[in-house]
């Protein structure tokens, strides 16, 4: 699309105005539909701690994926909702929540990751470094709860650093299969998502998920975690 | 169509898409499964006043690890089977040391841990022994094709044909979001008749805690074919349903099920 071609990764990295929705969204019938956001990196920046392999089927396939049939999910959520169909309605919600979860929890994991010459690992400063410290202790103290959290999920999910926009209170919460944050608590905005799905470190880490939960924090974004937090809790 | 997706099914808190079968479903399931006892190990060594068990037991599959290529590697059979699997055994023992679910039976704990979909801590593992015991059974090297006798007339009379079987458990198999199982199964006590059925189930929940009787079962979590097909699940199903799949298994697992419900 020539939108898109006039935008660079790092553009689209930055554009916040797209918000949780990642990608760049386009109109037919009035239906705004979606399209895979641009990593704003190589697939293969994030090594040793995530394998190339792994970021380009995650991101090409997985993602894709998830993008490809919230779009038609919501053209059959559309067409259903036209003809006032409510048991389609109600039936295509599952639909809805596994692939627009999906398409919503892997933009932002994809933010949440930085090459380390981009500062990915580099701990935060700023208020949230401060909150974190308050709440859980230390930086190295969340990150071993999250961890645990993690590895204690039983099959697919999430595991998150958020924050209560209410409250203005750190949380860590995790979420099955494609759940957004949200559907723990609506006041809760990401700030950190980790996928423990299988998919995002099996062909490298193996069943032997804490060691990929030790090593992404290598190359998480905290720098975007920041920027989230300072717009909630200013 | 025995489909458990009916229109008739409710769909539990748990995500398990399945028709409600009567409670004294799951009684009977129960005694069905005693027979299997004879799998555990009880091997058990009594130092002075303590008593060392180690209650269950790894059991591997009925052909070696490599017997599935190239449909399936022997370097998935070694994490599925000698870390994943593994694992659940090691920490179910862990976990029942000391407690009354030391003397029950594998199926036993299974379907107390249940808990009628309010889970114990010990039903993931016991529950995915289970499942990964029935799964390593439900394939052989050489397998695919088409089941026959008695198998093959239910499957006509309640699918309408083995097509139509192979197409439902197909789909259930590719739209069980996350992780989890889909099976053909047995229903003792059909309210319409169709003593088999195809059902989906999440994570480690398995046809068992309804009172149905498991008779085949394909593993979609993606530990089981992520090293093999990536992100290719619907590719990991053809290939299990036309080069895996033991229909003399299902076959055996039938017979011993209608014997029991009769």
């Amino acid at each position: 699309m020539a939108f898109r071609a006039l935008l660079t990764r790092r553009t689209l990295a930055a554009a916040s105005g797209l918000g949780a929705n990642g990608g760049v969204a386009t109109s037919f019938r009035g239906l705004q539909t979606f399209s895979l956001p641009d990593l704003p990196y190589d697939y293969g920046a994030l090594q040793p701690a995530i394998s190339g392999e792994i970021m380009q089927l995650h991101h090409q396939k997985h993602h894709q994926a998830y993008v490809t049939n919230y779009n038609k999910a919501l053209e059959q959520l559309h067409d259903a909702m036209s003809k006032g169909d409510a048991p389609a309605v109600v039936k295509l919600q599952s639909a809805i929540k596994f692939n627009g979860g999906g398409h919503v929890n892997h933009s932002i994991f994809w933010k949440n990751l930085a090459p380390i010459q981009a500062g990915g690992g580099e701990p935060p400063k700023g208020s949230l470094g401060w909150a974190i410290d308050n709440d859980f202790g230390s930086v190295d103290a969340l990150v071993q709860k999250m961890n645990a959290e993690g590895a204690a999920l039983q099959g697919s999910g999430w595991v998150w650093l958020g924050v209560d926009k209410e409250l203005k209170k750190l949380v860590v919460e995790t979420t099955s299969n494609q759940d957004p944050l949200v559907t723990k608590g609506p006041s809760l905005v990401p700030l950190i998502g980790i996928d423990v799905w299988e998919h995002a470190y099996y062909l490298q880490y193996k069943n032997v998920r804490p060691d990929y939960l030790k090593n992404i924090w290598k190359v998480i974004n905290w720098k975007y975690a920041s920027e989230v937090y300072e717009k909630e809790c200013p | 169509m025995a489909t458990a997706t009916v229109a008739a099914t409710a769909p539990l808190s748990n995500g398990f898409l399945l028709r409600r079968g009567p409670n004294e479903g799951a009684k009977s399931a129960r005694s069905l499964q005693r027979t299997k006892n004879q799998r555990q190990s009880a091997s058990s060594r009594r130092f002075g006043a303590a008593v060392i068990t180690a209650k269950f037991d790894l059991k591997p599959p009925p052909y070696p690890l490599n017997a599935l290529e190239p449909h399936m590697s022997a370097n998935t059979l070694s994490f599925h089977w000698g870390k994943h699997h593994r694992a659940y055994v090691d920490n179910l023992n862990k976990q029942i040391v000391g407690t009354e679910l030391e003397a029950k039976s594998l199926e036993d704990i299974v379907i107390q841990t249940y808990n009628d979909g309010d889970l114990l801590p010990p039903f993931n593992n016991a529950a995915q022994i289970w499942n990964h015991d029935f799964f390593w059974e439900s394939m052989k090297p050489g397998g695919g094709g088409k089941p026959s006798g008695e198998l093959l007339k239910l499957i006509e009379r309640d699918f309408g044909s083995f097509e139509k079987l192979c197409e439902e458990l197909r789909a259930a198999a590719a739209t069980q979001f996350g992780s989890g199982w889909a099976w053909l199964a047995f229903n003792p006590r059909p309210s319409d008749g169709k003593e088999l059925l195809v059902v989906k189930s999440p994570n480690a929940v398995n046809p068992l805690v309804l009172g149905y009787i498991p008779l085949l079962t394909i593993d979609v979590w993606e530990h089981a074919y992520y090293l093999d097909y990536q992100n290719r699940r619907p590719d990991y199903i053809s290939i299990f349903m036309e080069k895996l799949v033991s229909w003399d298994a299902v076959s055996a697992k039938l017979e011993v099920a209608k014997a029991q419900a009769a």
